[in-house]
């Protein structure tokens, strides 16, 4: 039963990356995902934590079917994505945004951008005009339909290019460190939008991020290391790790790492303080307990 | 600097030439320049300005923002003039040290203004109410034909849209890039020639990287987004004739005929 | 040469298209004054107005009103030498490893000192010098600088402008893109170079965590004006203003109001976990007693 619920499912996928000298020979391979079974259940949302080369964007490729497993397999929706004949389907129904904002719009104006998607998969006329109408709704860029992609913010744009995997009305979309290239502002646009994805259409949501910020509100998180998942649970469960966190030199929201800090000192607080009224209820309590005794 | 040229940049606002169908509007520019070309004498061109002046004026596009455009390619046009005023054989008219103006260079001079200043309006003037998608999608279409032939016309014509809307996001780069370098004693405008193209150097280098890095980007975007080539591709913006579009053959039409008999036969 | 060299900044503005039926004017009345030695966070959203002023600093953009002196000096006279200036007002932009060029990392590093027209020894003397301020590791200079990780790329790249030795450096947000660890380390570089040759650093950012840690001093910008310049705690004291212009105060500063409200006897001036921790502390401390 459980095996339905499951919407991504990897199973010992690795995957090596294979480098040639000057003269195109194999020269040696590097394995970016080792050994990496998860399995994600629709309507979730999931984030994927990790540093620059930990793997955490080859393993979001291979989703979307842009990398095939070297070893292992990858399931998508019930698809095999190592299947030729699965490819279309697999990227239709697992979309993904990237990083750059620049480097991921095809359109000159926005609704036609949105529009790119169905286009390629064939959808009538009329249907893209509905569904660029509601995706761009879905995300709050409609009344940017009509402007040229240059002249939007960049969390615009990233929220453009979420409408534009809308369109093509996926399951899942993986979303590869889409604000790293983001100010602040840009970057709560944009988790505002990926968590309205999820909870207002259930689509389920892979977030790939390094702030961990963004992923206090993530069903479950997993943490890569070296190609390899690390750690995994929910973000209170990860993030009561501070130690092991600090060793893999990930970054810990500042309320968690203050609480820490404090319990070191000798206050009884619990682990995986995640936000600051939880903190500051935590403190109030001891202190009412403290002037009781 | 680089980004003043605003040469036939697309003007945003509503109005019956920017709903019309691109293929008229392509078609449509095309007679005209014809049309110039056919028409030699004064009511002729008075009829060819009368006609642009009325797609201006129904195209909604202020004929200032036109003219401002047009400041680019004054130095082109001068050229052009100047070439004819001087040296075009004939009955002299002034002569001013070792050159000479004739009548006849006036005359062809005064043509050659008048044709090239409503050439370059005509022109811009579809590429101010036509976005650059459309017009890619208008030479897609009327190129079909071509397509028997194995002409690959939806990858040229998708190439040509990437590349018009990567323009001004490489034009910023490279104005960051020198500026970079700048801040790192570059100097890339004294020295000789030699210098001066060395000088380039630390300037393309990194430009063709960024360039390549964003092809590479975009091509896995467009991947991921199903695009596999033309089969199979449906049309969010189809290209229908309407009513306004038949219209707009008919005028153009009767246009070409009076301008024919005005400019060449009658008069 | 009088022995204080500062970079002063005087009502200065800059309007963007003044020509056009748009102007737009991205700095308003500023300002400023950079001395030597100081370590400065300059911070404001995007659009504020900080990278236009910083390409103030050293002569990339004309100011439309007001003047700019270094060492006393109007920058914009007729005969001042600003290739000069650029060396000793170093500006590294935002993703400065998209200017490297060269074939391996340290002809890369040479190619400011080169410019400056110095001699040979000197410039591989000053190219090594920076690669280790930068904490570069002495085995890749003869690598491609292409073929380096992302937060190596970074460290050449601020090499490169290191190289011209400036008095005062300016890097427009120097960890955008970085992940953490590459943050940390490219922040705990800048301080450790600073401390080293005793240079200005002005480091631009929309972190305030990230400024909270290191600097001595914030300019706040807003709509192309200086909303706030004072030391940290002092401005992250106006934390409804910082909100109101879309910044926000670090994470901290807002943990200690809260409990401030509640009646906890805290110092909200404290910005970094370590002060936190220990006004918290003390404040339970307090409690605990009476």
């Amino acid at each position: 039963m459980e095996k339905q619920m499951s919407i991504i499912e990897t199973s010992h996928v690795s995957y090596d990356y294979i480098r040639h000298d000057e003269e195109g020979n194999v020269e040696g391979t590097m394995r970016a995902v080792d050994d990496v079974s998860l399995s994600v259940e629709a309507g979730q949302f999931i984030a994927i934590l990790g540093h620059n080369g930990s793997g955490k964007s080859t393993l979001a490729k291979h989703i979307n079917a842009l990398l095939l497993p070297t070893e292992g397999c990858v399931v998508v929706d019930g698809m095999d994505t190592a299947k030729e004949e699965n490819t279309w389907e697999v990227r239709r129904r697992a979309g993904m945004v990237f990083q750059n904002p620049d480097n991921q719009i095809i359109g000159q104006v926005v609704e036609e951008d949105v529009g790119f998607g169905p286009e390629n998969i064939g959808i009538p006329t009329k249907e893209i005009w509905e569904r660029v109408e509601e995706s761009l709704k879905a995300v709050g860029m409609y009344a940017y339909r009509k402007y040229s992609p240059n002249k939007l913010s960049g969390g615009q744009k990233q929220r453009v290019s979420i409408a534009g995997v809308l369109a093509m009305h996926p399951k899942c979309i993986v979303l590869d460190e889409p604000t790293a290239m983001l100010d602040p502002s840009g970057r709560r646009e944009v988790i505002r939008a990926a968590r309205a994805l999820n909870e207002v259409e259930g689509v389920t949501v892979i977030l790939i991020t390094h702030y961990m910020e963004e992923v206090i509100f993530a069903n479950r998180v997993f943490v890569m290391d070296e190609g390899r998942v690390v750690m995994q649970g929910t973000p209170r469960e990860v993030f009561s790790q501070v130690e092991r966190l600090k060793q893999l030199r990930l970054d810990v929201p500042q309320v968690t790492l203050l609480a820490w800090e404090l319990k070191k000192s000798g206050l009884p607080l619990p682990d995986g303080i995640l936000t600051a009224a939880e903190l500051t209820e935590e403190l109030e309590k001891l202190r009412s307990s403290g002037a009781d005794a | 600097m680089l980004r003043d040229i605003t040469l036939g940049q697309y003007y945003q606002t509503e109005s019956v030439l920017h709903r019309m169908d691109c293929r008229v509007k392509l078609v449509g520019t095309l007679a005209f320049i014809i049309s110039l070309f056919i028409v030699d004498n004064v009511w002729g061109y008075l009829l060819a300005a009368a006609f642009l002046g009325l797609c201006v004026k129904l195209s909604r596009v202020p004929f200032r923002f036109i003219v401002k455009g047009m400041k680019a390619i004054v130095f082109l046009m001068l050229f052009a003039v100047v070439f004819n005023l001087f040296l075009t054989p004939g009955t002299p008219a002034v002569s001013i040290w070792r050159l000479t103006i004739t009548w006849e260079g006036i005359r062809m001079a005064a043509k050659m203004a008048v044709r090239l200043t409503l050439l370059i309006i005509g022109s811009s003037l579809m590429t101010l109410t036509t976005t650059p998608n459309h017009l890619t999608d208008g030479l897609e279409s009327l190129l079909n034909p071509l397509k028997r032939l194995k002409v690959p016309v939806h990858e040229v014509s998708m190439m040509m849209s990437i590349a018009l809307r990567f323009i001004p996001i490489l034009l910023e780069e490279t104005d960051k890039i020198m500026k970079a370098q700048i801040a790192r004693g570059a100097d890339f405008e004294s020295g000789s020639l030699i210098r001066r193209a060395k000088a380039m150097v630390p300037l393309l280098v990194p430009l063709f990287i960024a360039a390549f890095r964003r092809a590479n980007d975009l091509a896995l975007a467009m991947e991921a987004r199903c695009y596999r080539g033309g089969e199979g591709r449906t049309k969010m913006k189809p290209l229908i004739y309407r009513r306004r579009d038949y219209l707009g053959y008919a005028a153009l039409a009767a246009y070409l005929v009076v301008a024919a008999l005005i400019g060449r036969i009658l008069l | 040469m009088s022995d204080k060299i500062s970079l002063k900044l005087e009502h200065v503005s800059y309007i963007y298209g003044a020509d056009t039926n748009l102007p737009v004017r991205a700095l308003d009345d500023i300002c400023l004054e950079i001395p030597e030695g100081q370590f400065i966070g300059l911070i404001g959203h995007t659009g504020s107005g900080k990278s236009t002023l910083v390409q103030h600093l050293n002569g990339l953009e004309r100011p439309t009103q007001g003047t700019i002196t270094y060492d006393g000096q109007d920058i914009w006279a007729k005969d001042y030498p600003r290739k000069q200036l650029r060396s000793q007002v170093g500006l590294v932009f935002q993703y400065p490893e998209h200017q490297l060029f060269e074939t391996d990392v340290f002809a890369d590093v040479c190619f400011g000192p080169k410019n400056l027209g110095l001699e040979k020894e000197e410039i591989e003397r000053r190219a090594g010098r920076a690669l280790e301020l930068v904490g570069f590791p002495k085995e890749f200079y003869g690598q491609s600088p292409f073929e380096l990780s992302g937060g190596q790329k970074r460290r050449v790249a601020i090499a490169g402008v290191l190289a011209m030795e400036p008095k005062i450096l300016v890097l427009d947000e120097p960890t955008a893109g970085l992940d953490p660890r590459g943050r940390d380390e490219i922040l705990g570089q800048i301080a450790h170079l600073q401390r080293e040759t005793g240079i200005s650093v002005v480091l631009v950012s929309h972190s305030m965590e990230d400024v909270a840690n290191y600097v001595q001093r914030i300019i706040v910008m807003d709509h192309g004006r200086v909303l706030f310049d004072d030391a940290p705690h002092e401005v992250f004291s106006h934390v409804k203003e910082l909100e109101a212009v879309g910044l926000a105060a670090p994470q901290v500063t807002y943990i200690l109001h809260g409990l401030r409200e509640r009646g906890f006897d805290v110092d909200v001036r404290a910005t970094t976990i370590r002060e936190a921790k220990e006004t918290i502390l003390q404040a339970m401390r307090e409690d605990g007693k009476c």
